[in-house]
């Protein structure tokens, strides 16, 4: 398994309070990555250190060999596209014109628009399913929607590793599984993706590797099929539950005992 | 809405259309509102004068059109967009449209730092920006350590910017009553914020320095337009974004000194133009070039006013623009108050 995009002994904090110590995570190159754990256990915290969102206060993350500290602003942007929990759309948006915004990494002060921008906006709408949106505001979308013009302004950016904070939140069941799937199919085009996600049986379902993280360290990581058992959700979550498999997909699902 | 991309060999920007008419309309305006500011004045000059004058004419009204008037209405031009740019700077950073050079204290700051200028140094023309724009950067520096610990760009640094204001105009009184009966009759109408008595020998180093500070806001313009994703997909998306912000501060705080050291505190241009520039093209986030040919236009209109409301007595354009920004400010107090 190789990894360009890897953590090594990160120590993460916010001011004094200390997050995550000796953290090492490495990122497998095109398989979708699942984080799992419970609130505040530091996956969003885990991720922004991966897009230099937060300086760790030791250890490194490497891209390709390289601090990612070390890289110019826009290069990295052109490798690594996140996707924060909570983003806010500035006042009076449209969808097309948030998308676009994805494209900023590829511009520069005298070429600010070109061809190559405008096919992957229109791609990336479509991949989304927004393309039909596309000149509605940002503010009159619901929730759901909203939360795919961000996934589409994501893809629009072009990198080859996606880190996405608990993407399928807001989404209704169904379009859950449509993210999930656009995921999978981008996975399968070779894309590295990184997700946070709350439900394990979809982490499961959707997922090569999973990451389990307690208390801001990895507690186990793996194939699904290999690490994820009733003993491990029981370590993690303190939920007691029975693994069994899927009825569809064989693969690992958690059911709550009591 | 359609956009429109201009393209001319490696050269190419997408611009939305209304933005375009916007730009187009507003160039219209500031050009008509220089040719009226030209014509105004003791005696009304016709246009044709004013074209005569412009090309070189002689005479004594060419003389004083191209002496007197064009400086003045060029300074309203420059200065308005130049403090138009700034509040739009400053508008984005607070994203909050009270957020304004003028709100949080930095024209108290840069007339801080000329008042020292003028009193302690000879007050030079160089020497008045100089020491506008360390006492507006002093002042920015002041705000900004005072308003850190509360997720810095935000409501707070308004409020705090509201008190070091206070403060500072409470100096500056003081800095007054100390001074020189001379220097304190030049300080006290200077601070009132006027374009009365503006030639050619007070703008050239302002001129310069708006232009540099302007070209390179323009530079910096798209990566300010996509800082107002917030702070992390701003980051995400390959802007610098600690470095970005202490450029656009130096360069609000240039542009907002500047304008002080050489007409005094204009107080709601750089609240206003922003404001109505952004509603005017519809665009998200404060756009730096509307609120720039907004402000160009107010201070023009403003300067206009201030000298027929009263005429034949000439009104510091400072005090008109206070008076509709007053009633403005108010307005937005109450609307944001009445919203939280
Ligand atoms: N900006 C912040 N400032 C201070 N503490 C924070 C901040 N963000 C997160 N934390 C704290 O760090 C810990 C991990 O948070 P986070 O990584 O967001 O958890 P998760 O994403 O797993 O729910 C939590 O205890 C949280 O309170
Ligand atoms: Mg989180």
């Amino acid at each position: 398994m190789s990894a360009r995009l890897s953590a090594r002994d990160l120590t993460l904090r916010y001011d004094d309070r200390v997050v995550s110590t000796r953290l090492s995570v490495d990122v497998p190159d095109g398989a979708f990555t699942a984080v799992v754990g419970p609130n505040a256990c530091g996956k969003s915290t885990l991720l922004r250190a991966f897009v230099r969102l937060l300086r760790p206060s030791a250890g490194v993350v490497l891209l390709d060999g390289r601090d990612v500290r070390s890289y110019p602003n826009k290069e990295l942007a052109r490798a690594l596209g996140f996707l924060p929990q909570e983003p806010i759309a500035p006042e009076d948006v449209r969808v097309r014109a948030l998308v676009a915004r994805g494209r900023f990494p590829y511009q520069s002060l005298l070429s600010t628009w070109s061809d190559e921008d405008e096919h992957c906006v229109a791609e990336a709408m479509t991949a989304a399913g927004v393309a039909d949106l596309a000149d509605r505001p940002v503010h009159e979308l619901s929730g759901g929607q909203r939360q795919r013009v961000w996934i589409a302004l994501v893809l629009a950016q072009r990198t080859t590793h996606l880190l996405l904070d608990e993407p399928t939140s807001f989404l209704d069941i169904a379009h859950q599984y449509q993210l999930l799937e656009l995921l999978a199919g981008l996975r399968d085009q070779g894309r590295t993706v990184i997700a946070v996600l709350h439900d394990i049986n979809q982490a499961c379902r959707y997922a090569d590797h999973v990451v389990a993280m307690r208390d801001g360290q990895v507690v186990a990581e793996g194939p699904p099929s290999r690490v994820v058992d009733a003993a491990l959700i029981t370590k993690v979550f303190e939920l007691p539950c029975v693994v069994v498999p899927d009825p569809v997909t064989g693969t690992p699902m958690v059911v709550p005992a009591r | 809405m359609t956009a429109v991309v201009l393209r001319r060999g490696r050269f190419s920007v997408r611009v939305e259309r209304r933005t375009l008419v916007v730009t187009v309309v507003a160039l219209v305006v500031i050009a008509g509102l220089i040719l009226l500011g030209l014509c105004h004045g003791a005696v009304w000059a016709s246009p044709a004068k004013v074209f005569a004058a412009l090309t070189g004419g002689h005479g004594e009204s060419a003389v004083v059109i191209r002496q007197w008037r064009l400086p003045r209405v060029l300074a309203a031009a420059v200065f308005g967009a130049a403090l138009g740019a700034a509040g739009a700077i400053f508008q984005g950073l607070t994203r909050n449209p009270l957020g304004s050079p003028e709100v949080i204290g930095l024209d108290a700051g840069a007339y801080t730092g000329a008042l020292v200028a003028l009193t302690v140094l000879s007050g030079t023309s160089g020497q008045l920006v100089t020491g506008a724009v360390l006492g507006g950067l002093v002042a920015a520096a002041v705000v900004y350590l005072l308003s850190r610990s509360g997720g810095v760009f935000g409501l707070r640094l308004v409020v705090v910017g509201i008190a070091v204001n206070a403060m500072l105009t409470a100096v500056n009184s003081w800095i007054v009553l100390r001074a020189d009966l001379e220097i304190a009759i030049a300080a006290v109408g200077w601070s009132a914020g006027s374009l009365n008595g503006i030639g050619w020998d007070d703008v050239g180093v302002p001129f310069a320095v708006i232009g540099v500070l302007l070209a390179l806001l323009a530079s910096r313009a798209r990566s300010a337009q996509q800082a107002d994703l917030g702070r992390e997909v701003a980051i995400a998306t390959g802007v610098g974004l600690d470095r970005l912000r202490l450029q656009l501060v130096f360069i609000g705080v240039g542009c907002t000194a500047t304008v002080t050291a050489v007409a005094g505190p204009i107080a709601f241009i750089a609240l206003a133009a922003p404001q109505i520039g952004r509603r005017l093209v519809a665009a998200p986030g404060v756009p730096v070039l509307p609120a720039a040919l907004t402000g160009a236009v107010l201070l023009l209109a403003t300067d206009l006013l201030a000298q027929v409301l009263l005429a034949p007595v000439s009104l510091p354009a400072g005090v008109v623009s206070t008076v509709v920004g007053g009633i403005y400010l108010i307005w937005l107090l109450a609307r944001k108050v009445g919203r939280t």
